[in-house]
């Protein structure tokens, strides 16, 4: 599906990971302009991020955050070649999942 | 700055009777002058980044969304679908010089033989019709992807559009500008009022790009249309926006009025695909 | 250990709990984890937006916490917004939108591996503040920015 772009990198024994994902992040508040009526919610609920198996952080999200949704967060345990997986729900039961080498 | 429409007008009058017998080298000449008179602060190179090179405090949100831009995701797509063979087996590459990569600086460009302006949009369709595949839709989705990708293996290349000694391609030339300085619409502007003579004032909220460099970052991601368009898809708009009839996309207006606004960034560097608000 | 585990998410409904499991390290499938802040992301006040993402709407500002946010958005669709401490313990972030109908934008959980560092891109209907809410130690600190949001001239 490749809907997610993970870079990570470590220095100095802190590993910074940037991800983006491609999502429509529709709040359910927006109206069609063609037909006026209210455009269903479809948003990202929870990203998490998992390092050697361990889950590092989670984020809960709803349509208030932007379309094609950006994050980043720090943690410290991680080495350059190690892998960092990052995997999202949605409020529609659709999911996805990457991995990445830490630079 | 104020410039009263009477000056504004008066500018005009003076600007088109010089420019009949101006050739198109003199134009880039006066064209570039004028943007690095009106903002001295502006080192030449920095203009490819449009309003981010004249306002510092959207320059540090742009930065940040560089960070990790939306179109990182465009162009994985576009990066896919540039090397996905046709039905027949043949790719893109077959279609353009050099493979397709480190090209897009070359676009548009005057082909003498069928004495068309052909943009990097047309030639990817094009190439797409010579394979036997039905043609993308010219302002986003595929085609966008495309164009970004190509455009992005071709950062840091200088733009040298060249307008042949040919008639034809004169008045394409010719055409872009005239399209480029001539007022429409109900708000009755031209490009050139918001782009060259209003660059840098603000309409509303929004800061008026200079037109120098425009074109260097399309495909463009735009956060008002939340994904990539292509600059026919953005000329539409524009024209719409001053409530004007908006040309067909890949058209000769627009396809002249392309080769005319790249003419005019001549020397300045390709670093597309670009995102703006 | 399943059992015990079940038996633990399924007496409590805050992320406070999903937070304790994680910051453990302990292996956890998604499904298993907290519930989603939903009633948080509903609440249409500030306080209930707090409360219910970090179960408290007791905060005070605080110097130790940093909210980048621009002066002007450039465009409310997509604001830039990143959060930093220099606390230690912070296990939760929240980032408030005062001005949107929902005001909670997004919550998150660190584990103890995790910096107190959150950047994002928020929606921001209209001008407001922006208000970053950081639970360390079982209190809660914030920092405040107002963000102004404006209608451009280019429509199109």
């Amino acid at each position: 599906m490749a809907t997610i772009k993970i870079r990570a990198k470590a220095k100095d024994g802190v590993t910074t990971v940037k991800a983006l994902i491609s999502h429509p992040m529709e709040s359910g508040q927006r109206k069609d302009s063609k037909t006026g009526k209210l455009i269903p919610g479809h948003y990202v609920t929870e990203v998490t991020a998992e390092h050697n198996g361990n889950q590092v952080m989670s984020a809960n999200w709803a349509g208030g955050i932007s379309k094609n949704p950006y994050l980043s967060f720090k943690f410290t345990g991680a080495a350059p070649g190690d892998s960092i997986k990052i995997s999202w729900v949605d409020n529609m039961g659709k999911n996805d999942s990457a991995e990445a080498k830490i630079k | 700055m104020k410039k009263t429409l009477a000056t504004l007008g008066l500018a005009l009058l003076i600007a088109l009777p010089l420019s009949a017998g101006a050739t198109p080298q003199d134009d880039l000449a006066d064209f570039q002058k004028y943007y690095m008179e009106r903002f001295p602060n502006t080192p030449f190179e920095d203009f490819a980044n449009g309003v981010y090179s004249i306002d510092a405090a959207s320059r540090e949100q742009w930065l940040e969304i560089e960070e990790f831009a939306p179109y990182e995701l465009n162009l994985s797509k576009g990066e896919e679908l540039f090397n996905k063979p046709f039905a027949n087996g043949k790719t893109y590459a077959s279609c353009f010089e050099n493979g397709g990569i480190g090209i897009r600086q070359n676009y548009p460009y005057f082909d003498t033989e069928r004495g068309e302006v052909i943009t990097l949009e047309l030639a990817i369709n094009e190439c797409r019709e010579a394979n036997g595949e039905k043609p993308l839709g010219w302002k986003k989705g595929a085609i966008a992807d495309i164009s970004a990708y190509m455009a992005y293996t071709s950062r840091g290349n200088v733009f040298n559009i060249e307008i042949p000694n040919d008639p034809r391609a004169l008045a394409a030339y010719e055409r872009g500008k005239k399209h480029f300085y001539q007022k429409r619409g109900q708000l009755n502007m031209a490009c050139a009022d918001c782009h060259k003579f209003y660059a840098g004032n603000m309409v509303r909220a929004d800061l008026l790009s200079p037109a120098l460099g425009h074109l260097t970052h399309f495909p463009v991601y735009r956060s008002k249309w939340g994904g990539l368009g292509t600059t026919h898809r953005r000329y539409g708009g524009c024209n719409e926006q001053v409530r004007a009839k908006s040309f067909p996309a890949q058209g000769e207006e627009y396809r002249a009025l392309e080769y005319f606004h790249t003419y005019m960034s001549n020397g300045l560097a390709v670093n597309g695909p670009g995102a703006r608000k | 250990m399943n059992l015990i585990r079940r038996k633990f998410v399924k007496s409590t409904a805050f992320l406070s709990v999903g937070a304790t499991l994680v910051g453990s390290g302990l292996l956890i499938p998604r499904r298993a984890l907290a519930a989603y802040a939903k009633d948080a992301f509903a609440a249409r006040d500030v306080e209930g937006a707090i409360s219910g993402s970090l179960g408290s709407s007791n905060y005070s500002a605080s110097d130790a916490v940093k909210l980048k946010a621009p002066d002007i958005a450039e465009n409310g669709a997509v604001v830039p917004v990143t959060v930093s401490s220099s606390m230690g313990n912070v296990d939760a972030i929240s980032i408030v939108a005062t001005s949107n109908p929902g005001p909670l934008t997004s919550t998150y959980q660190l584990s103890s591996a995790c910096e107190p560092f959150i950047s994002t891109r928020i929606k921001m209907a209209k001008t407001g503040d922006v208000i970053a809410v950081v639970k360390a130690d079982g209190k809660l600190y914030s920092a405040t920015k107002e963000v102004k949001v404006t209608i451009g001239g280019c429509g199109g």
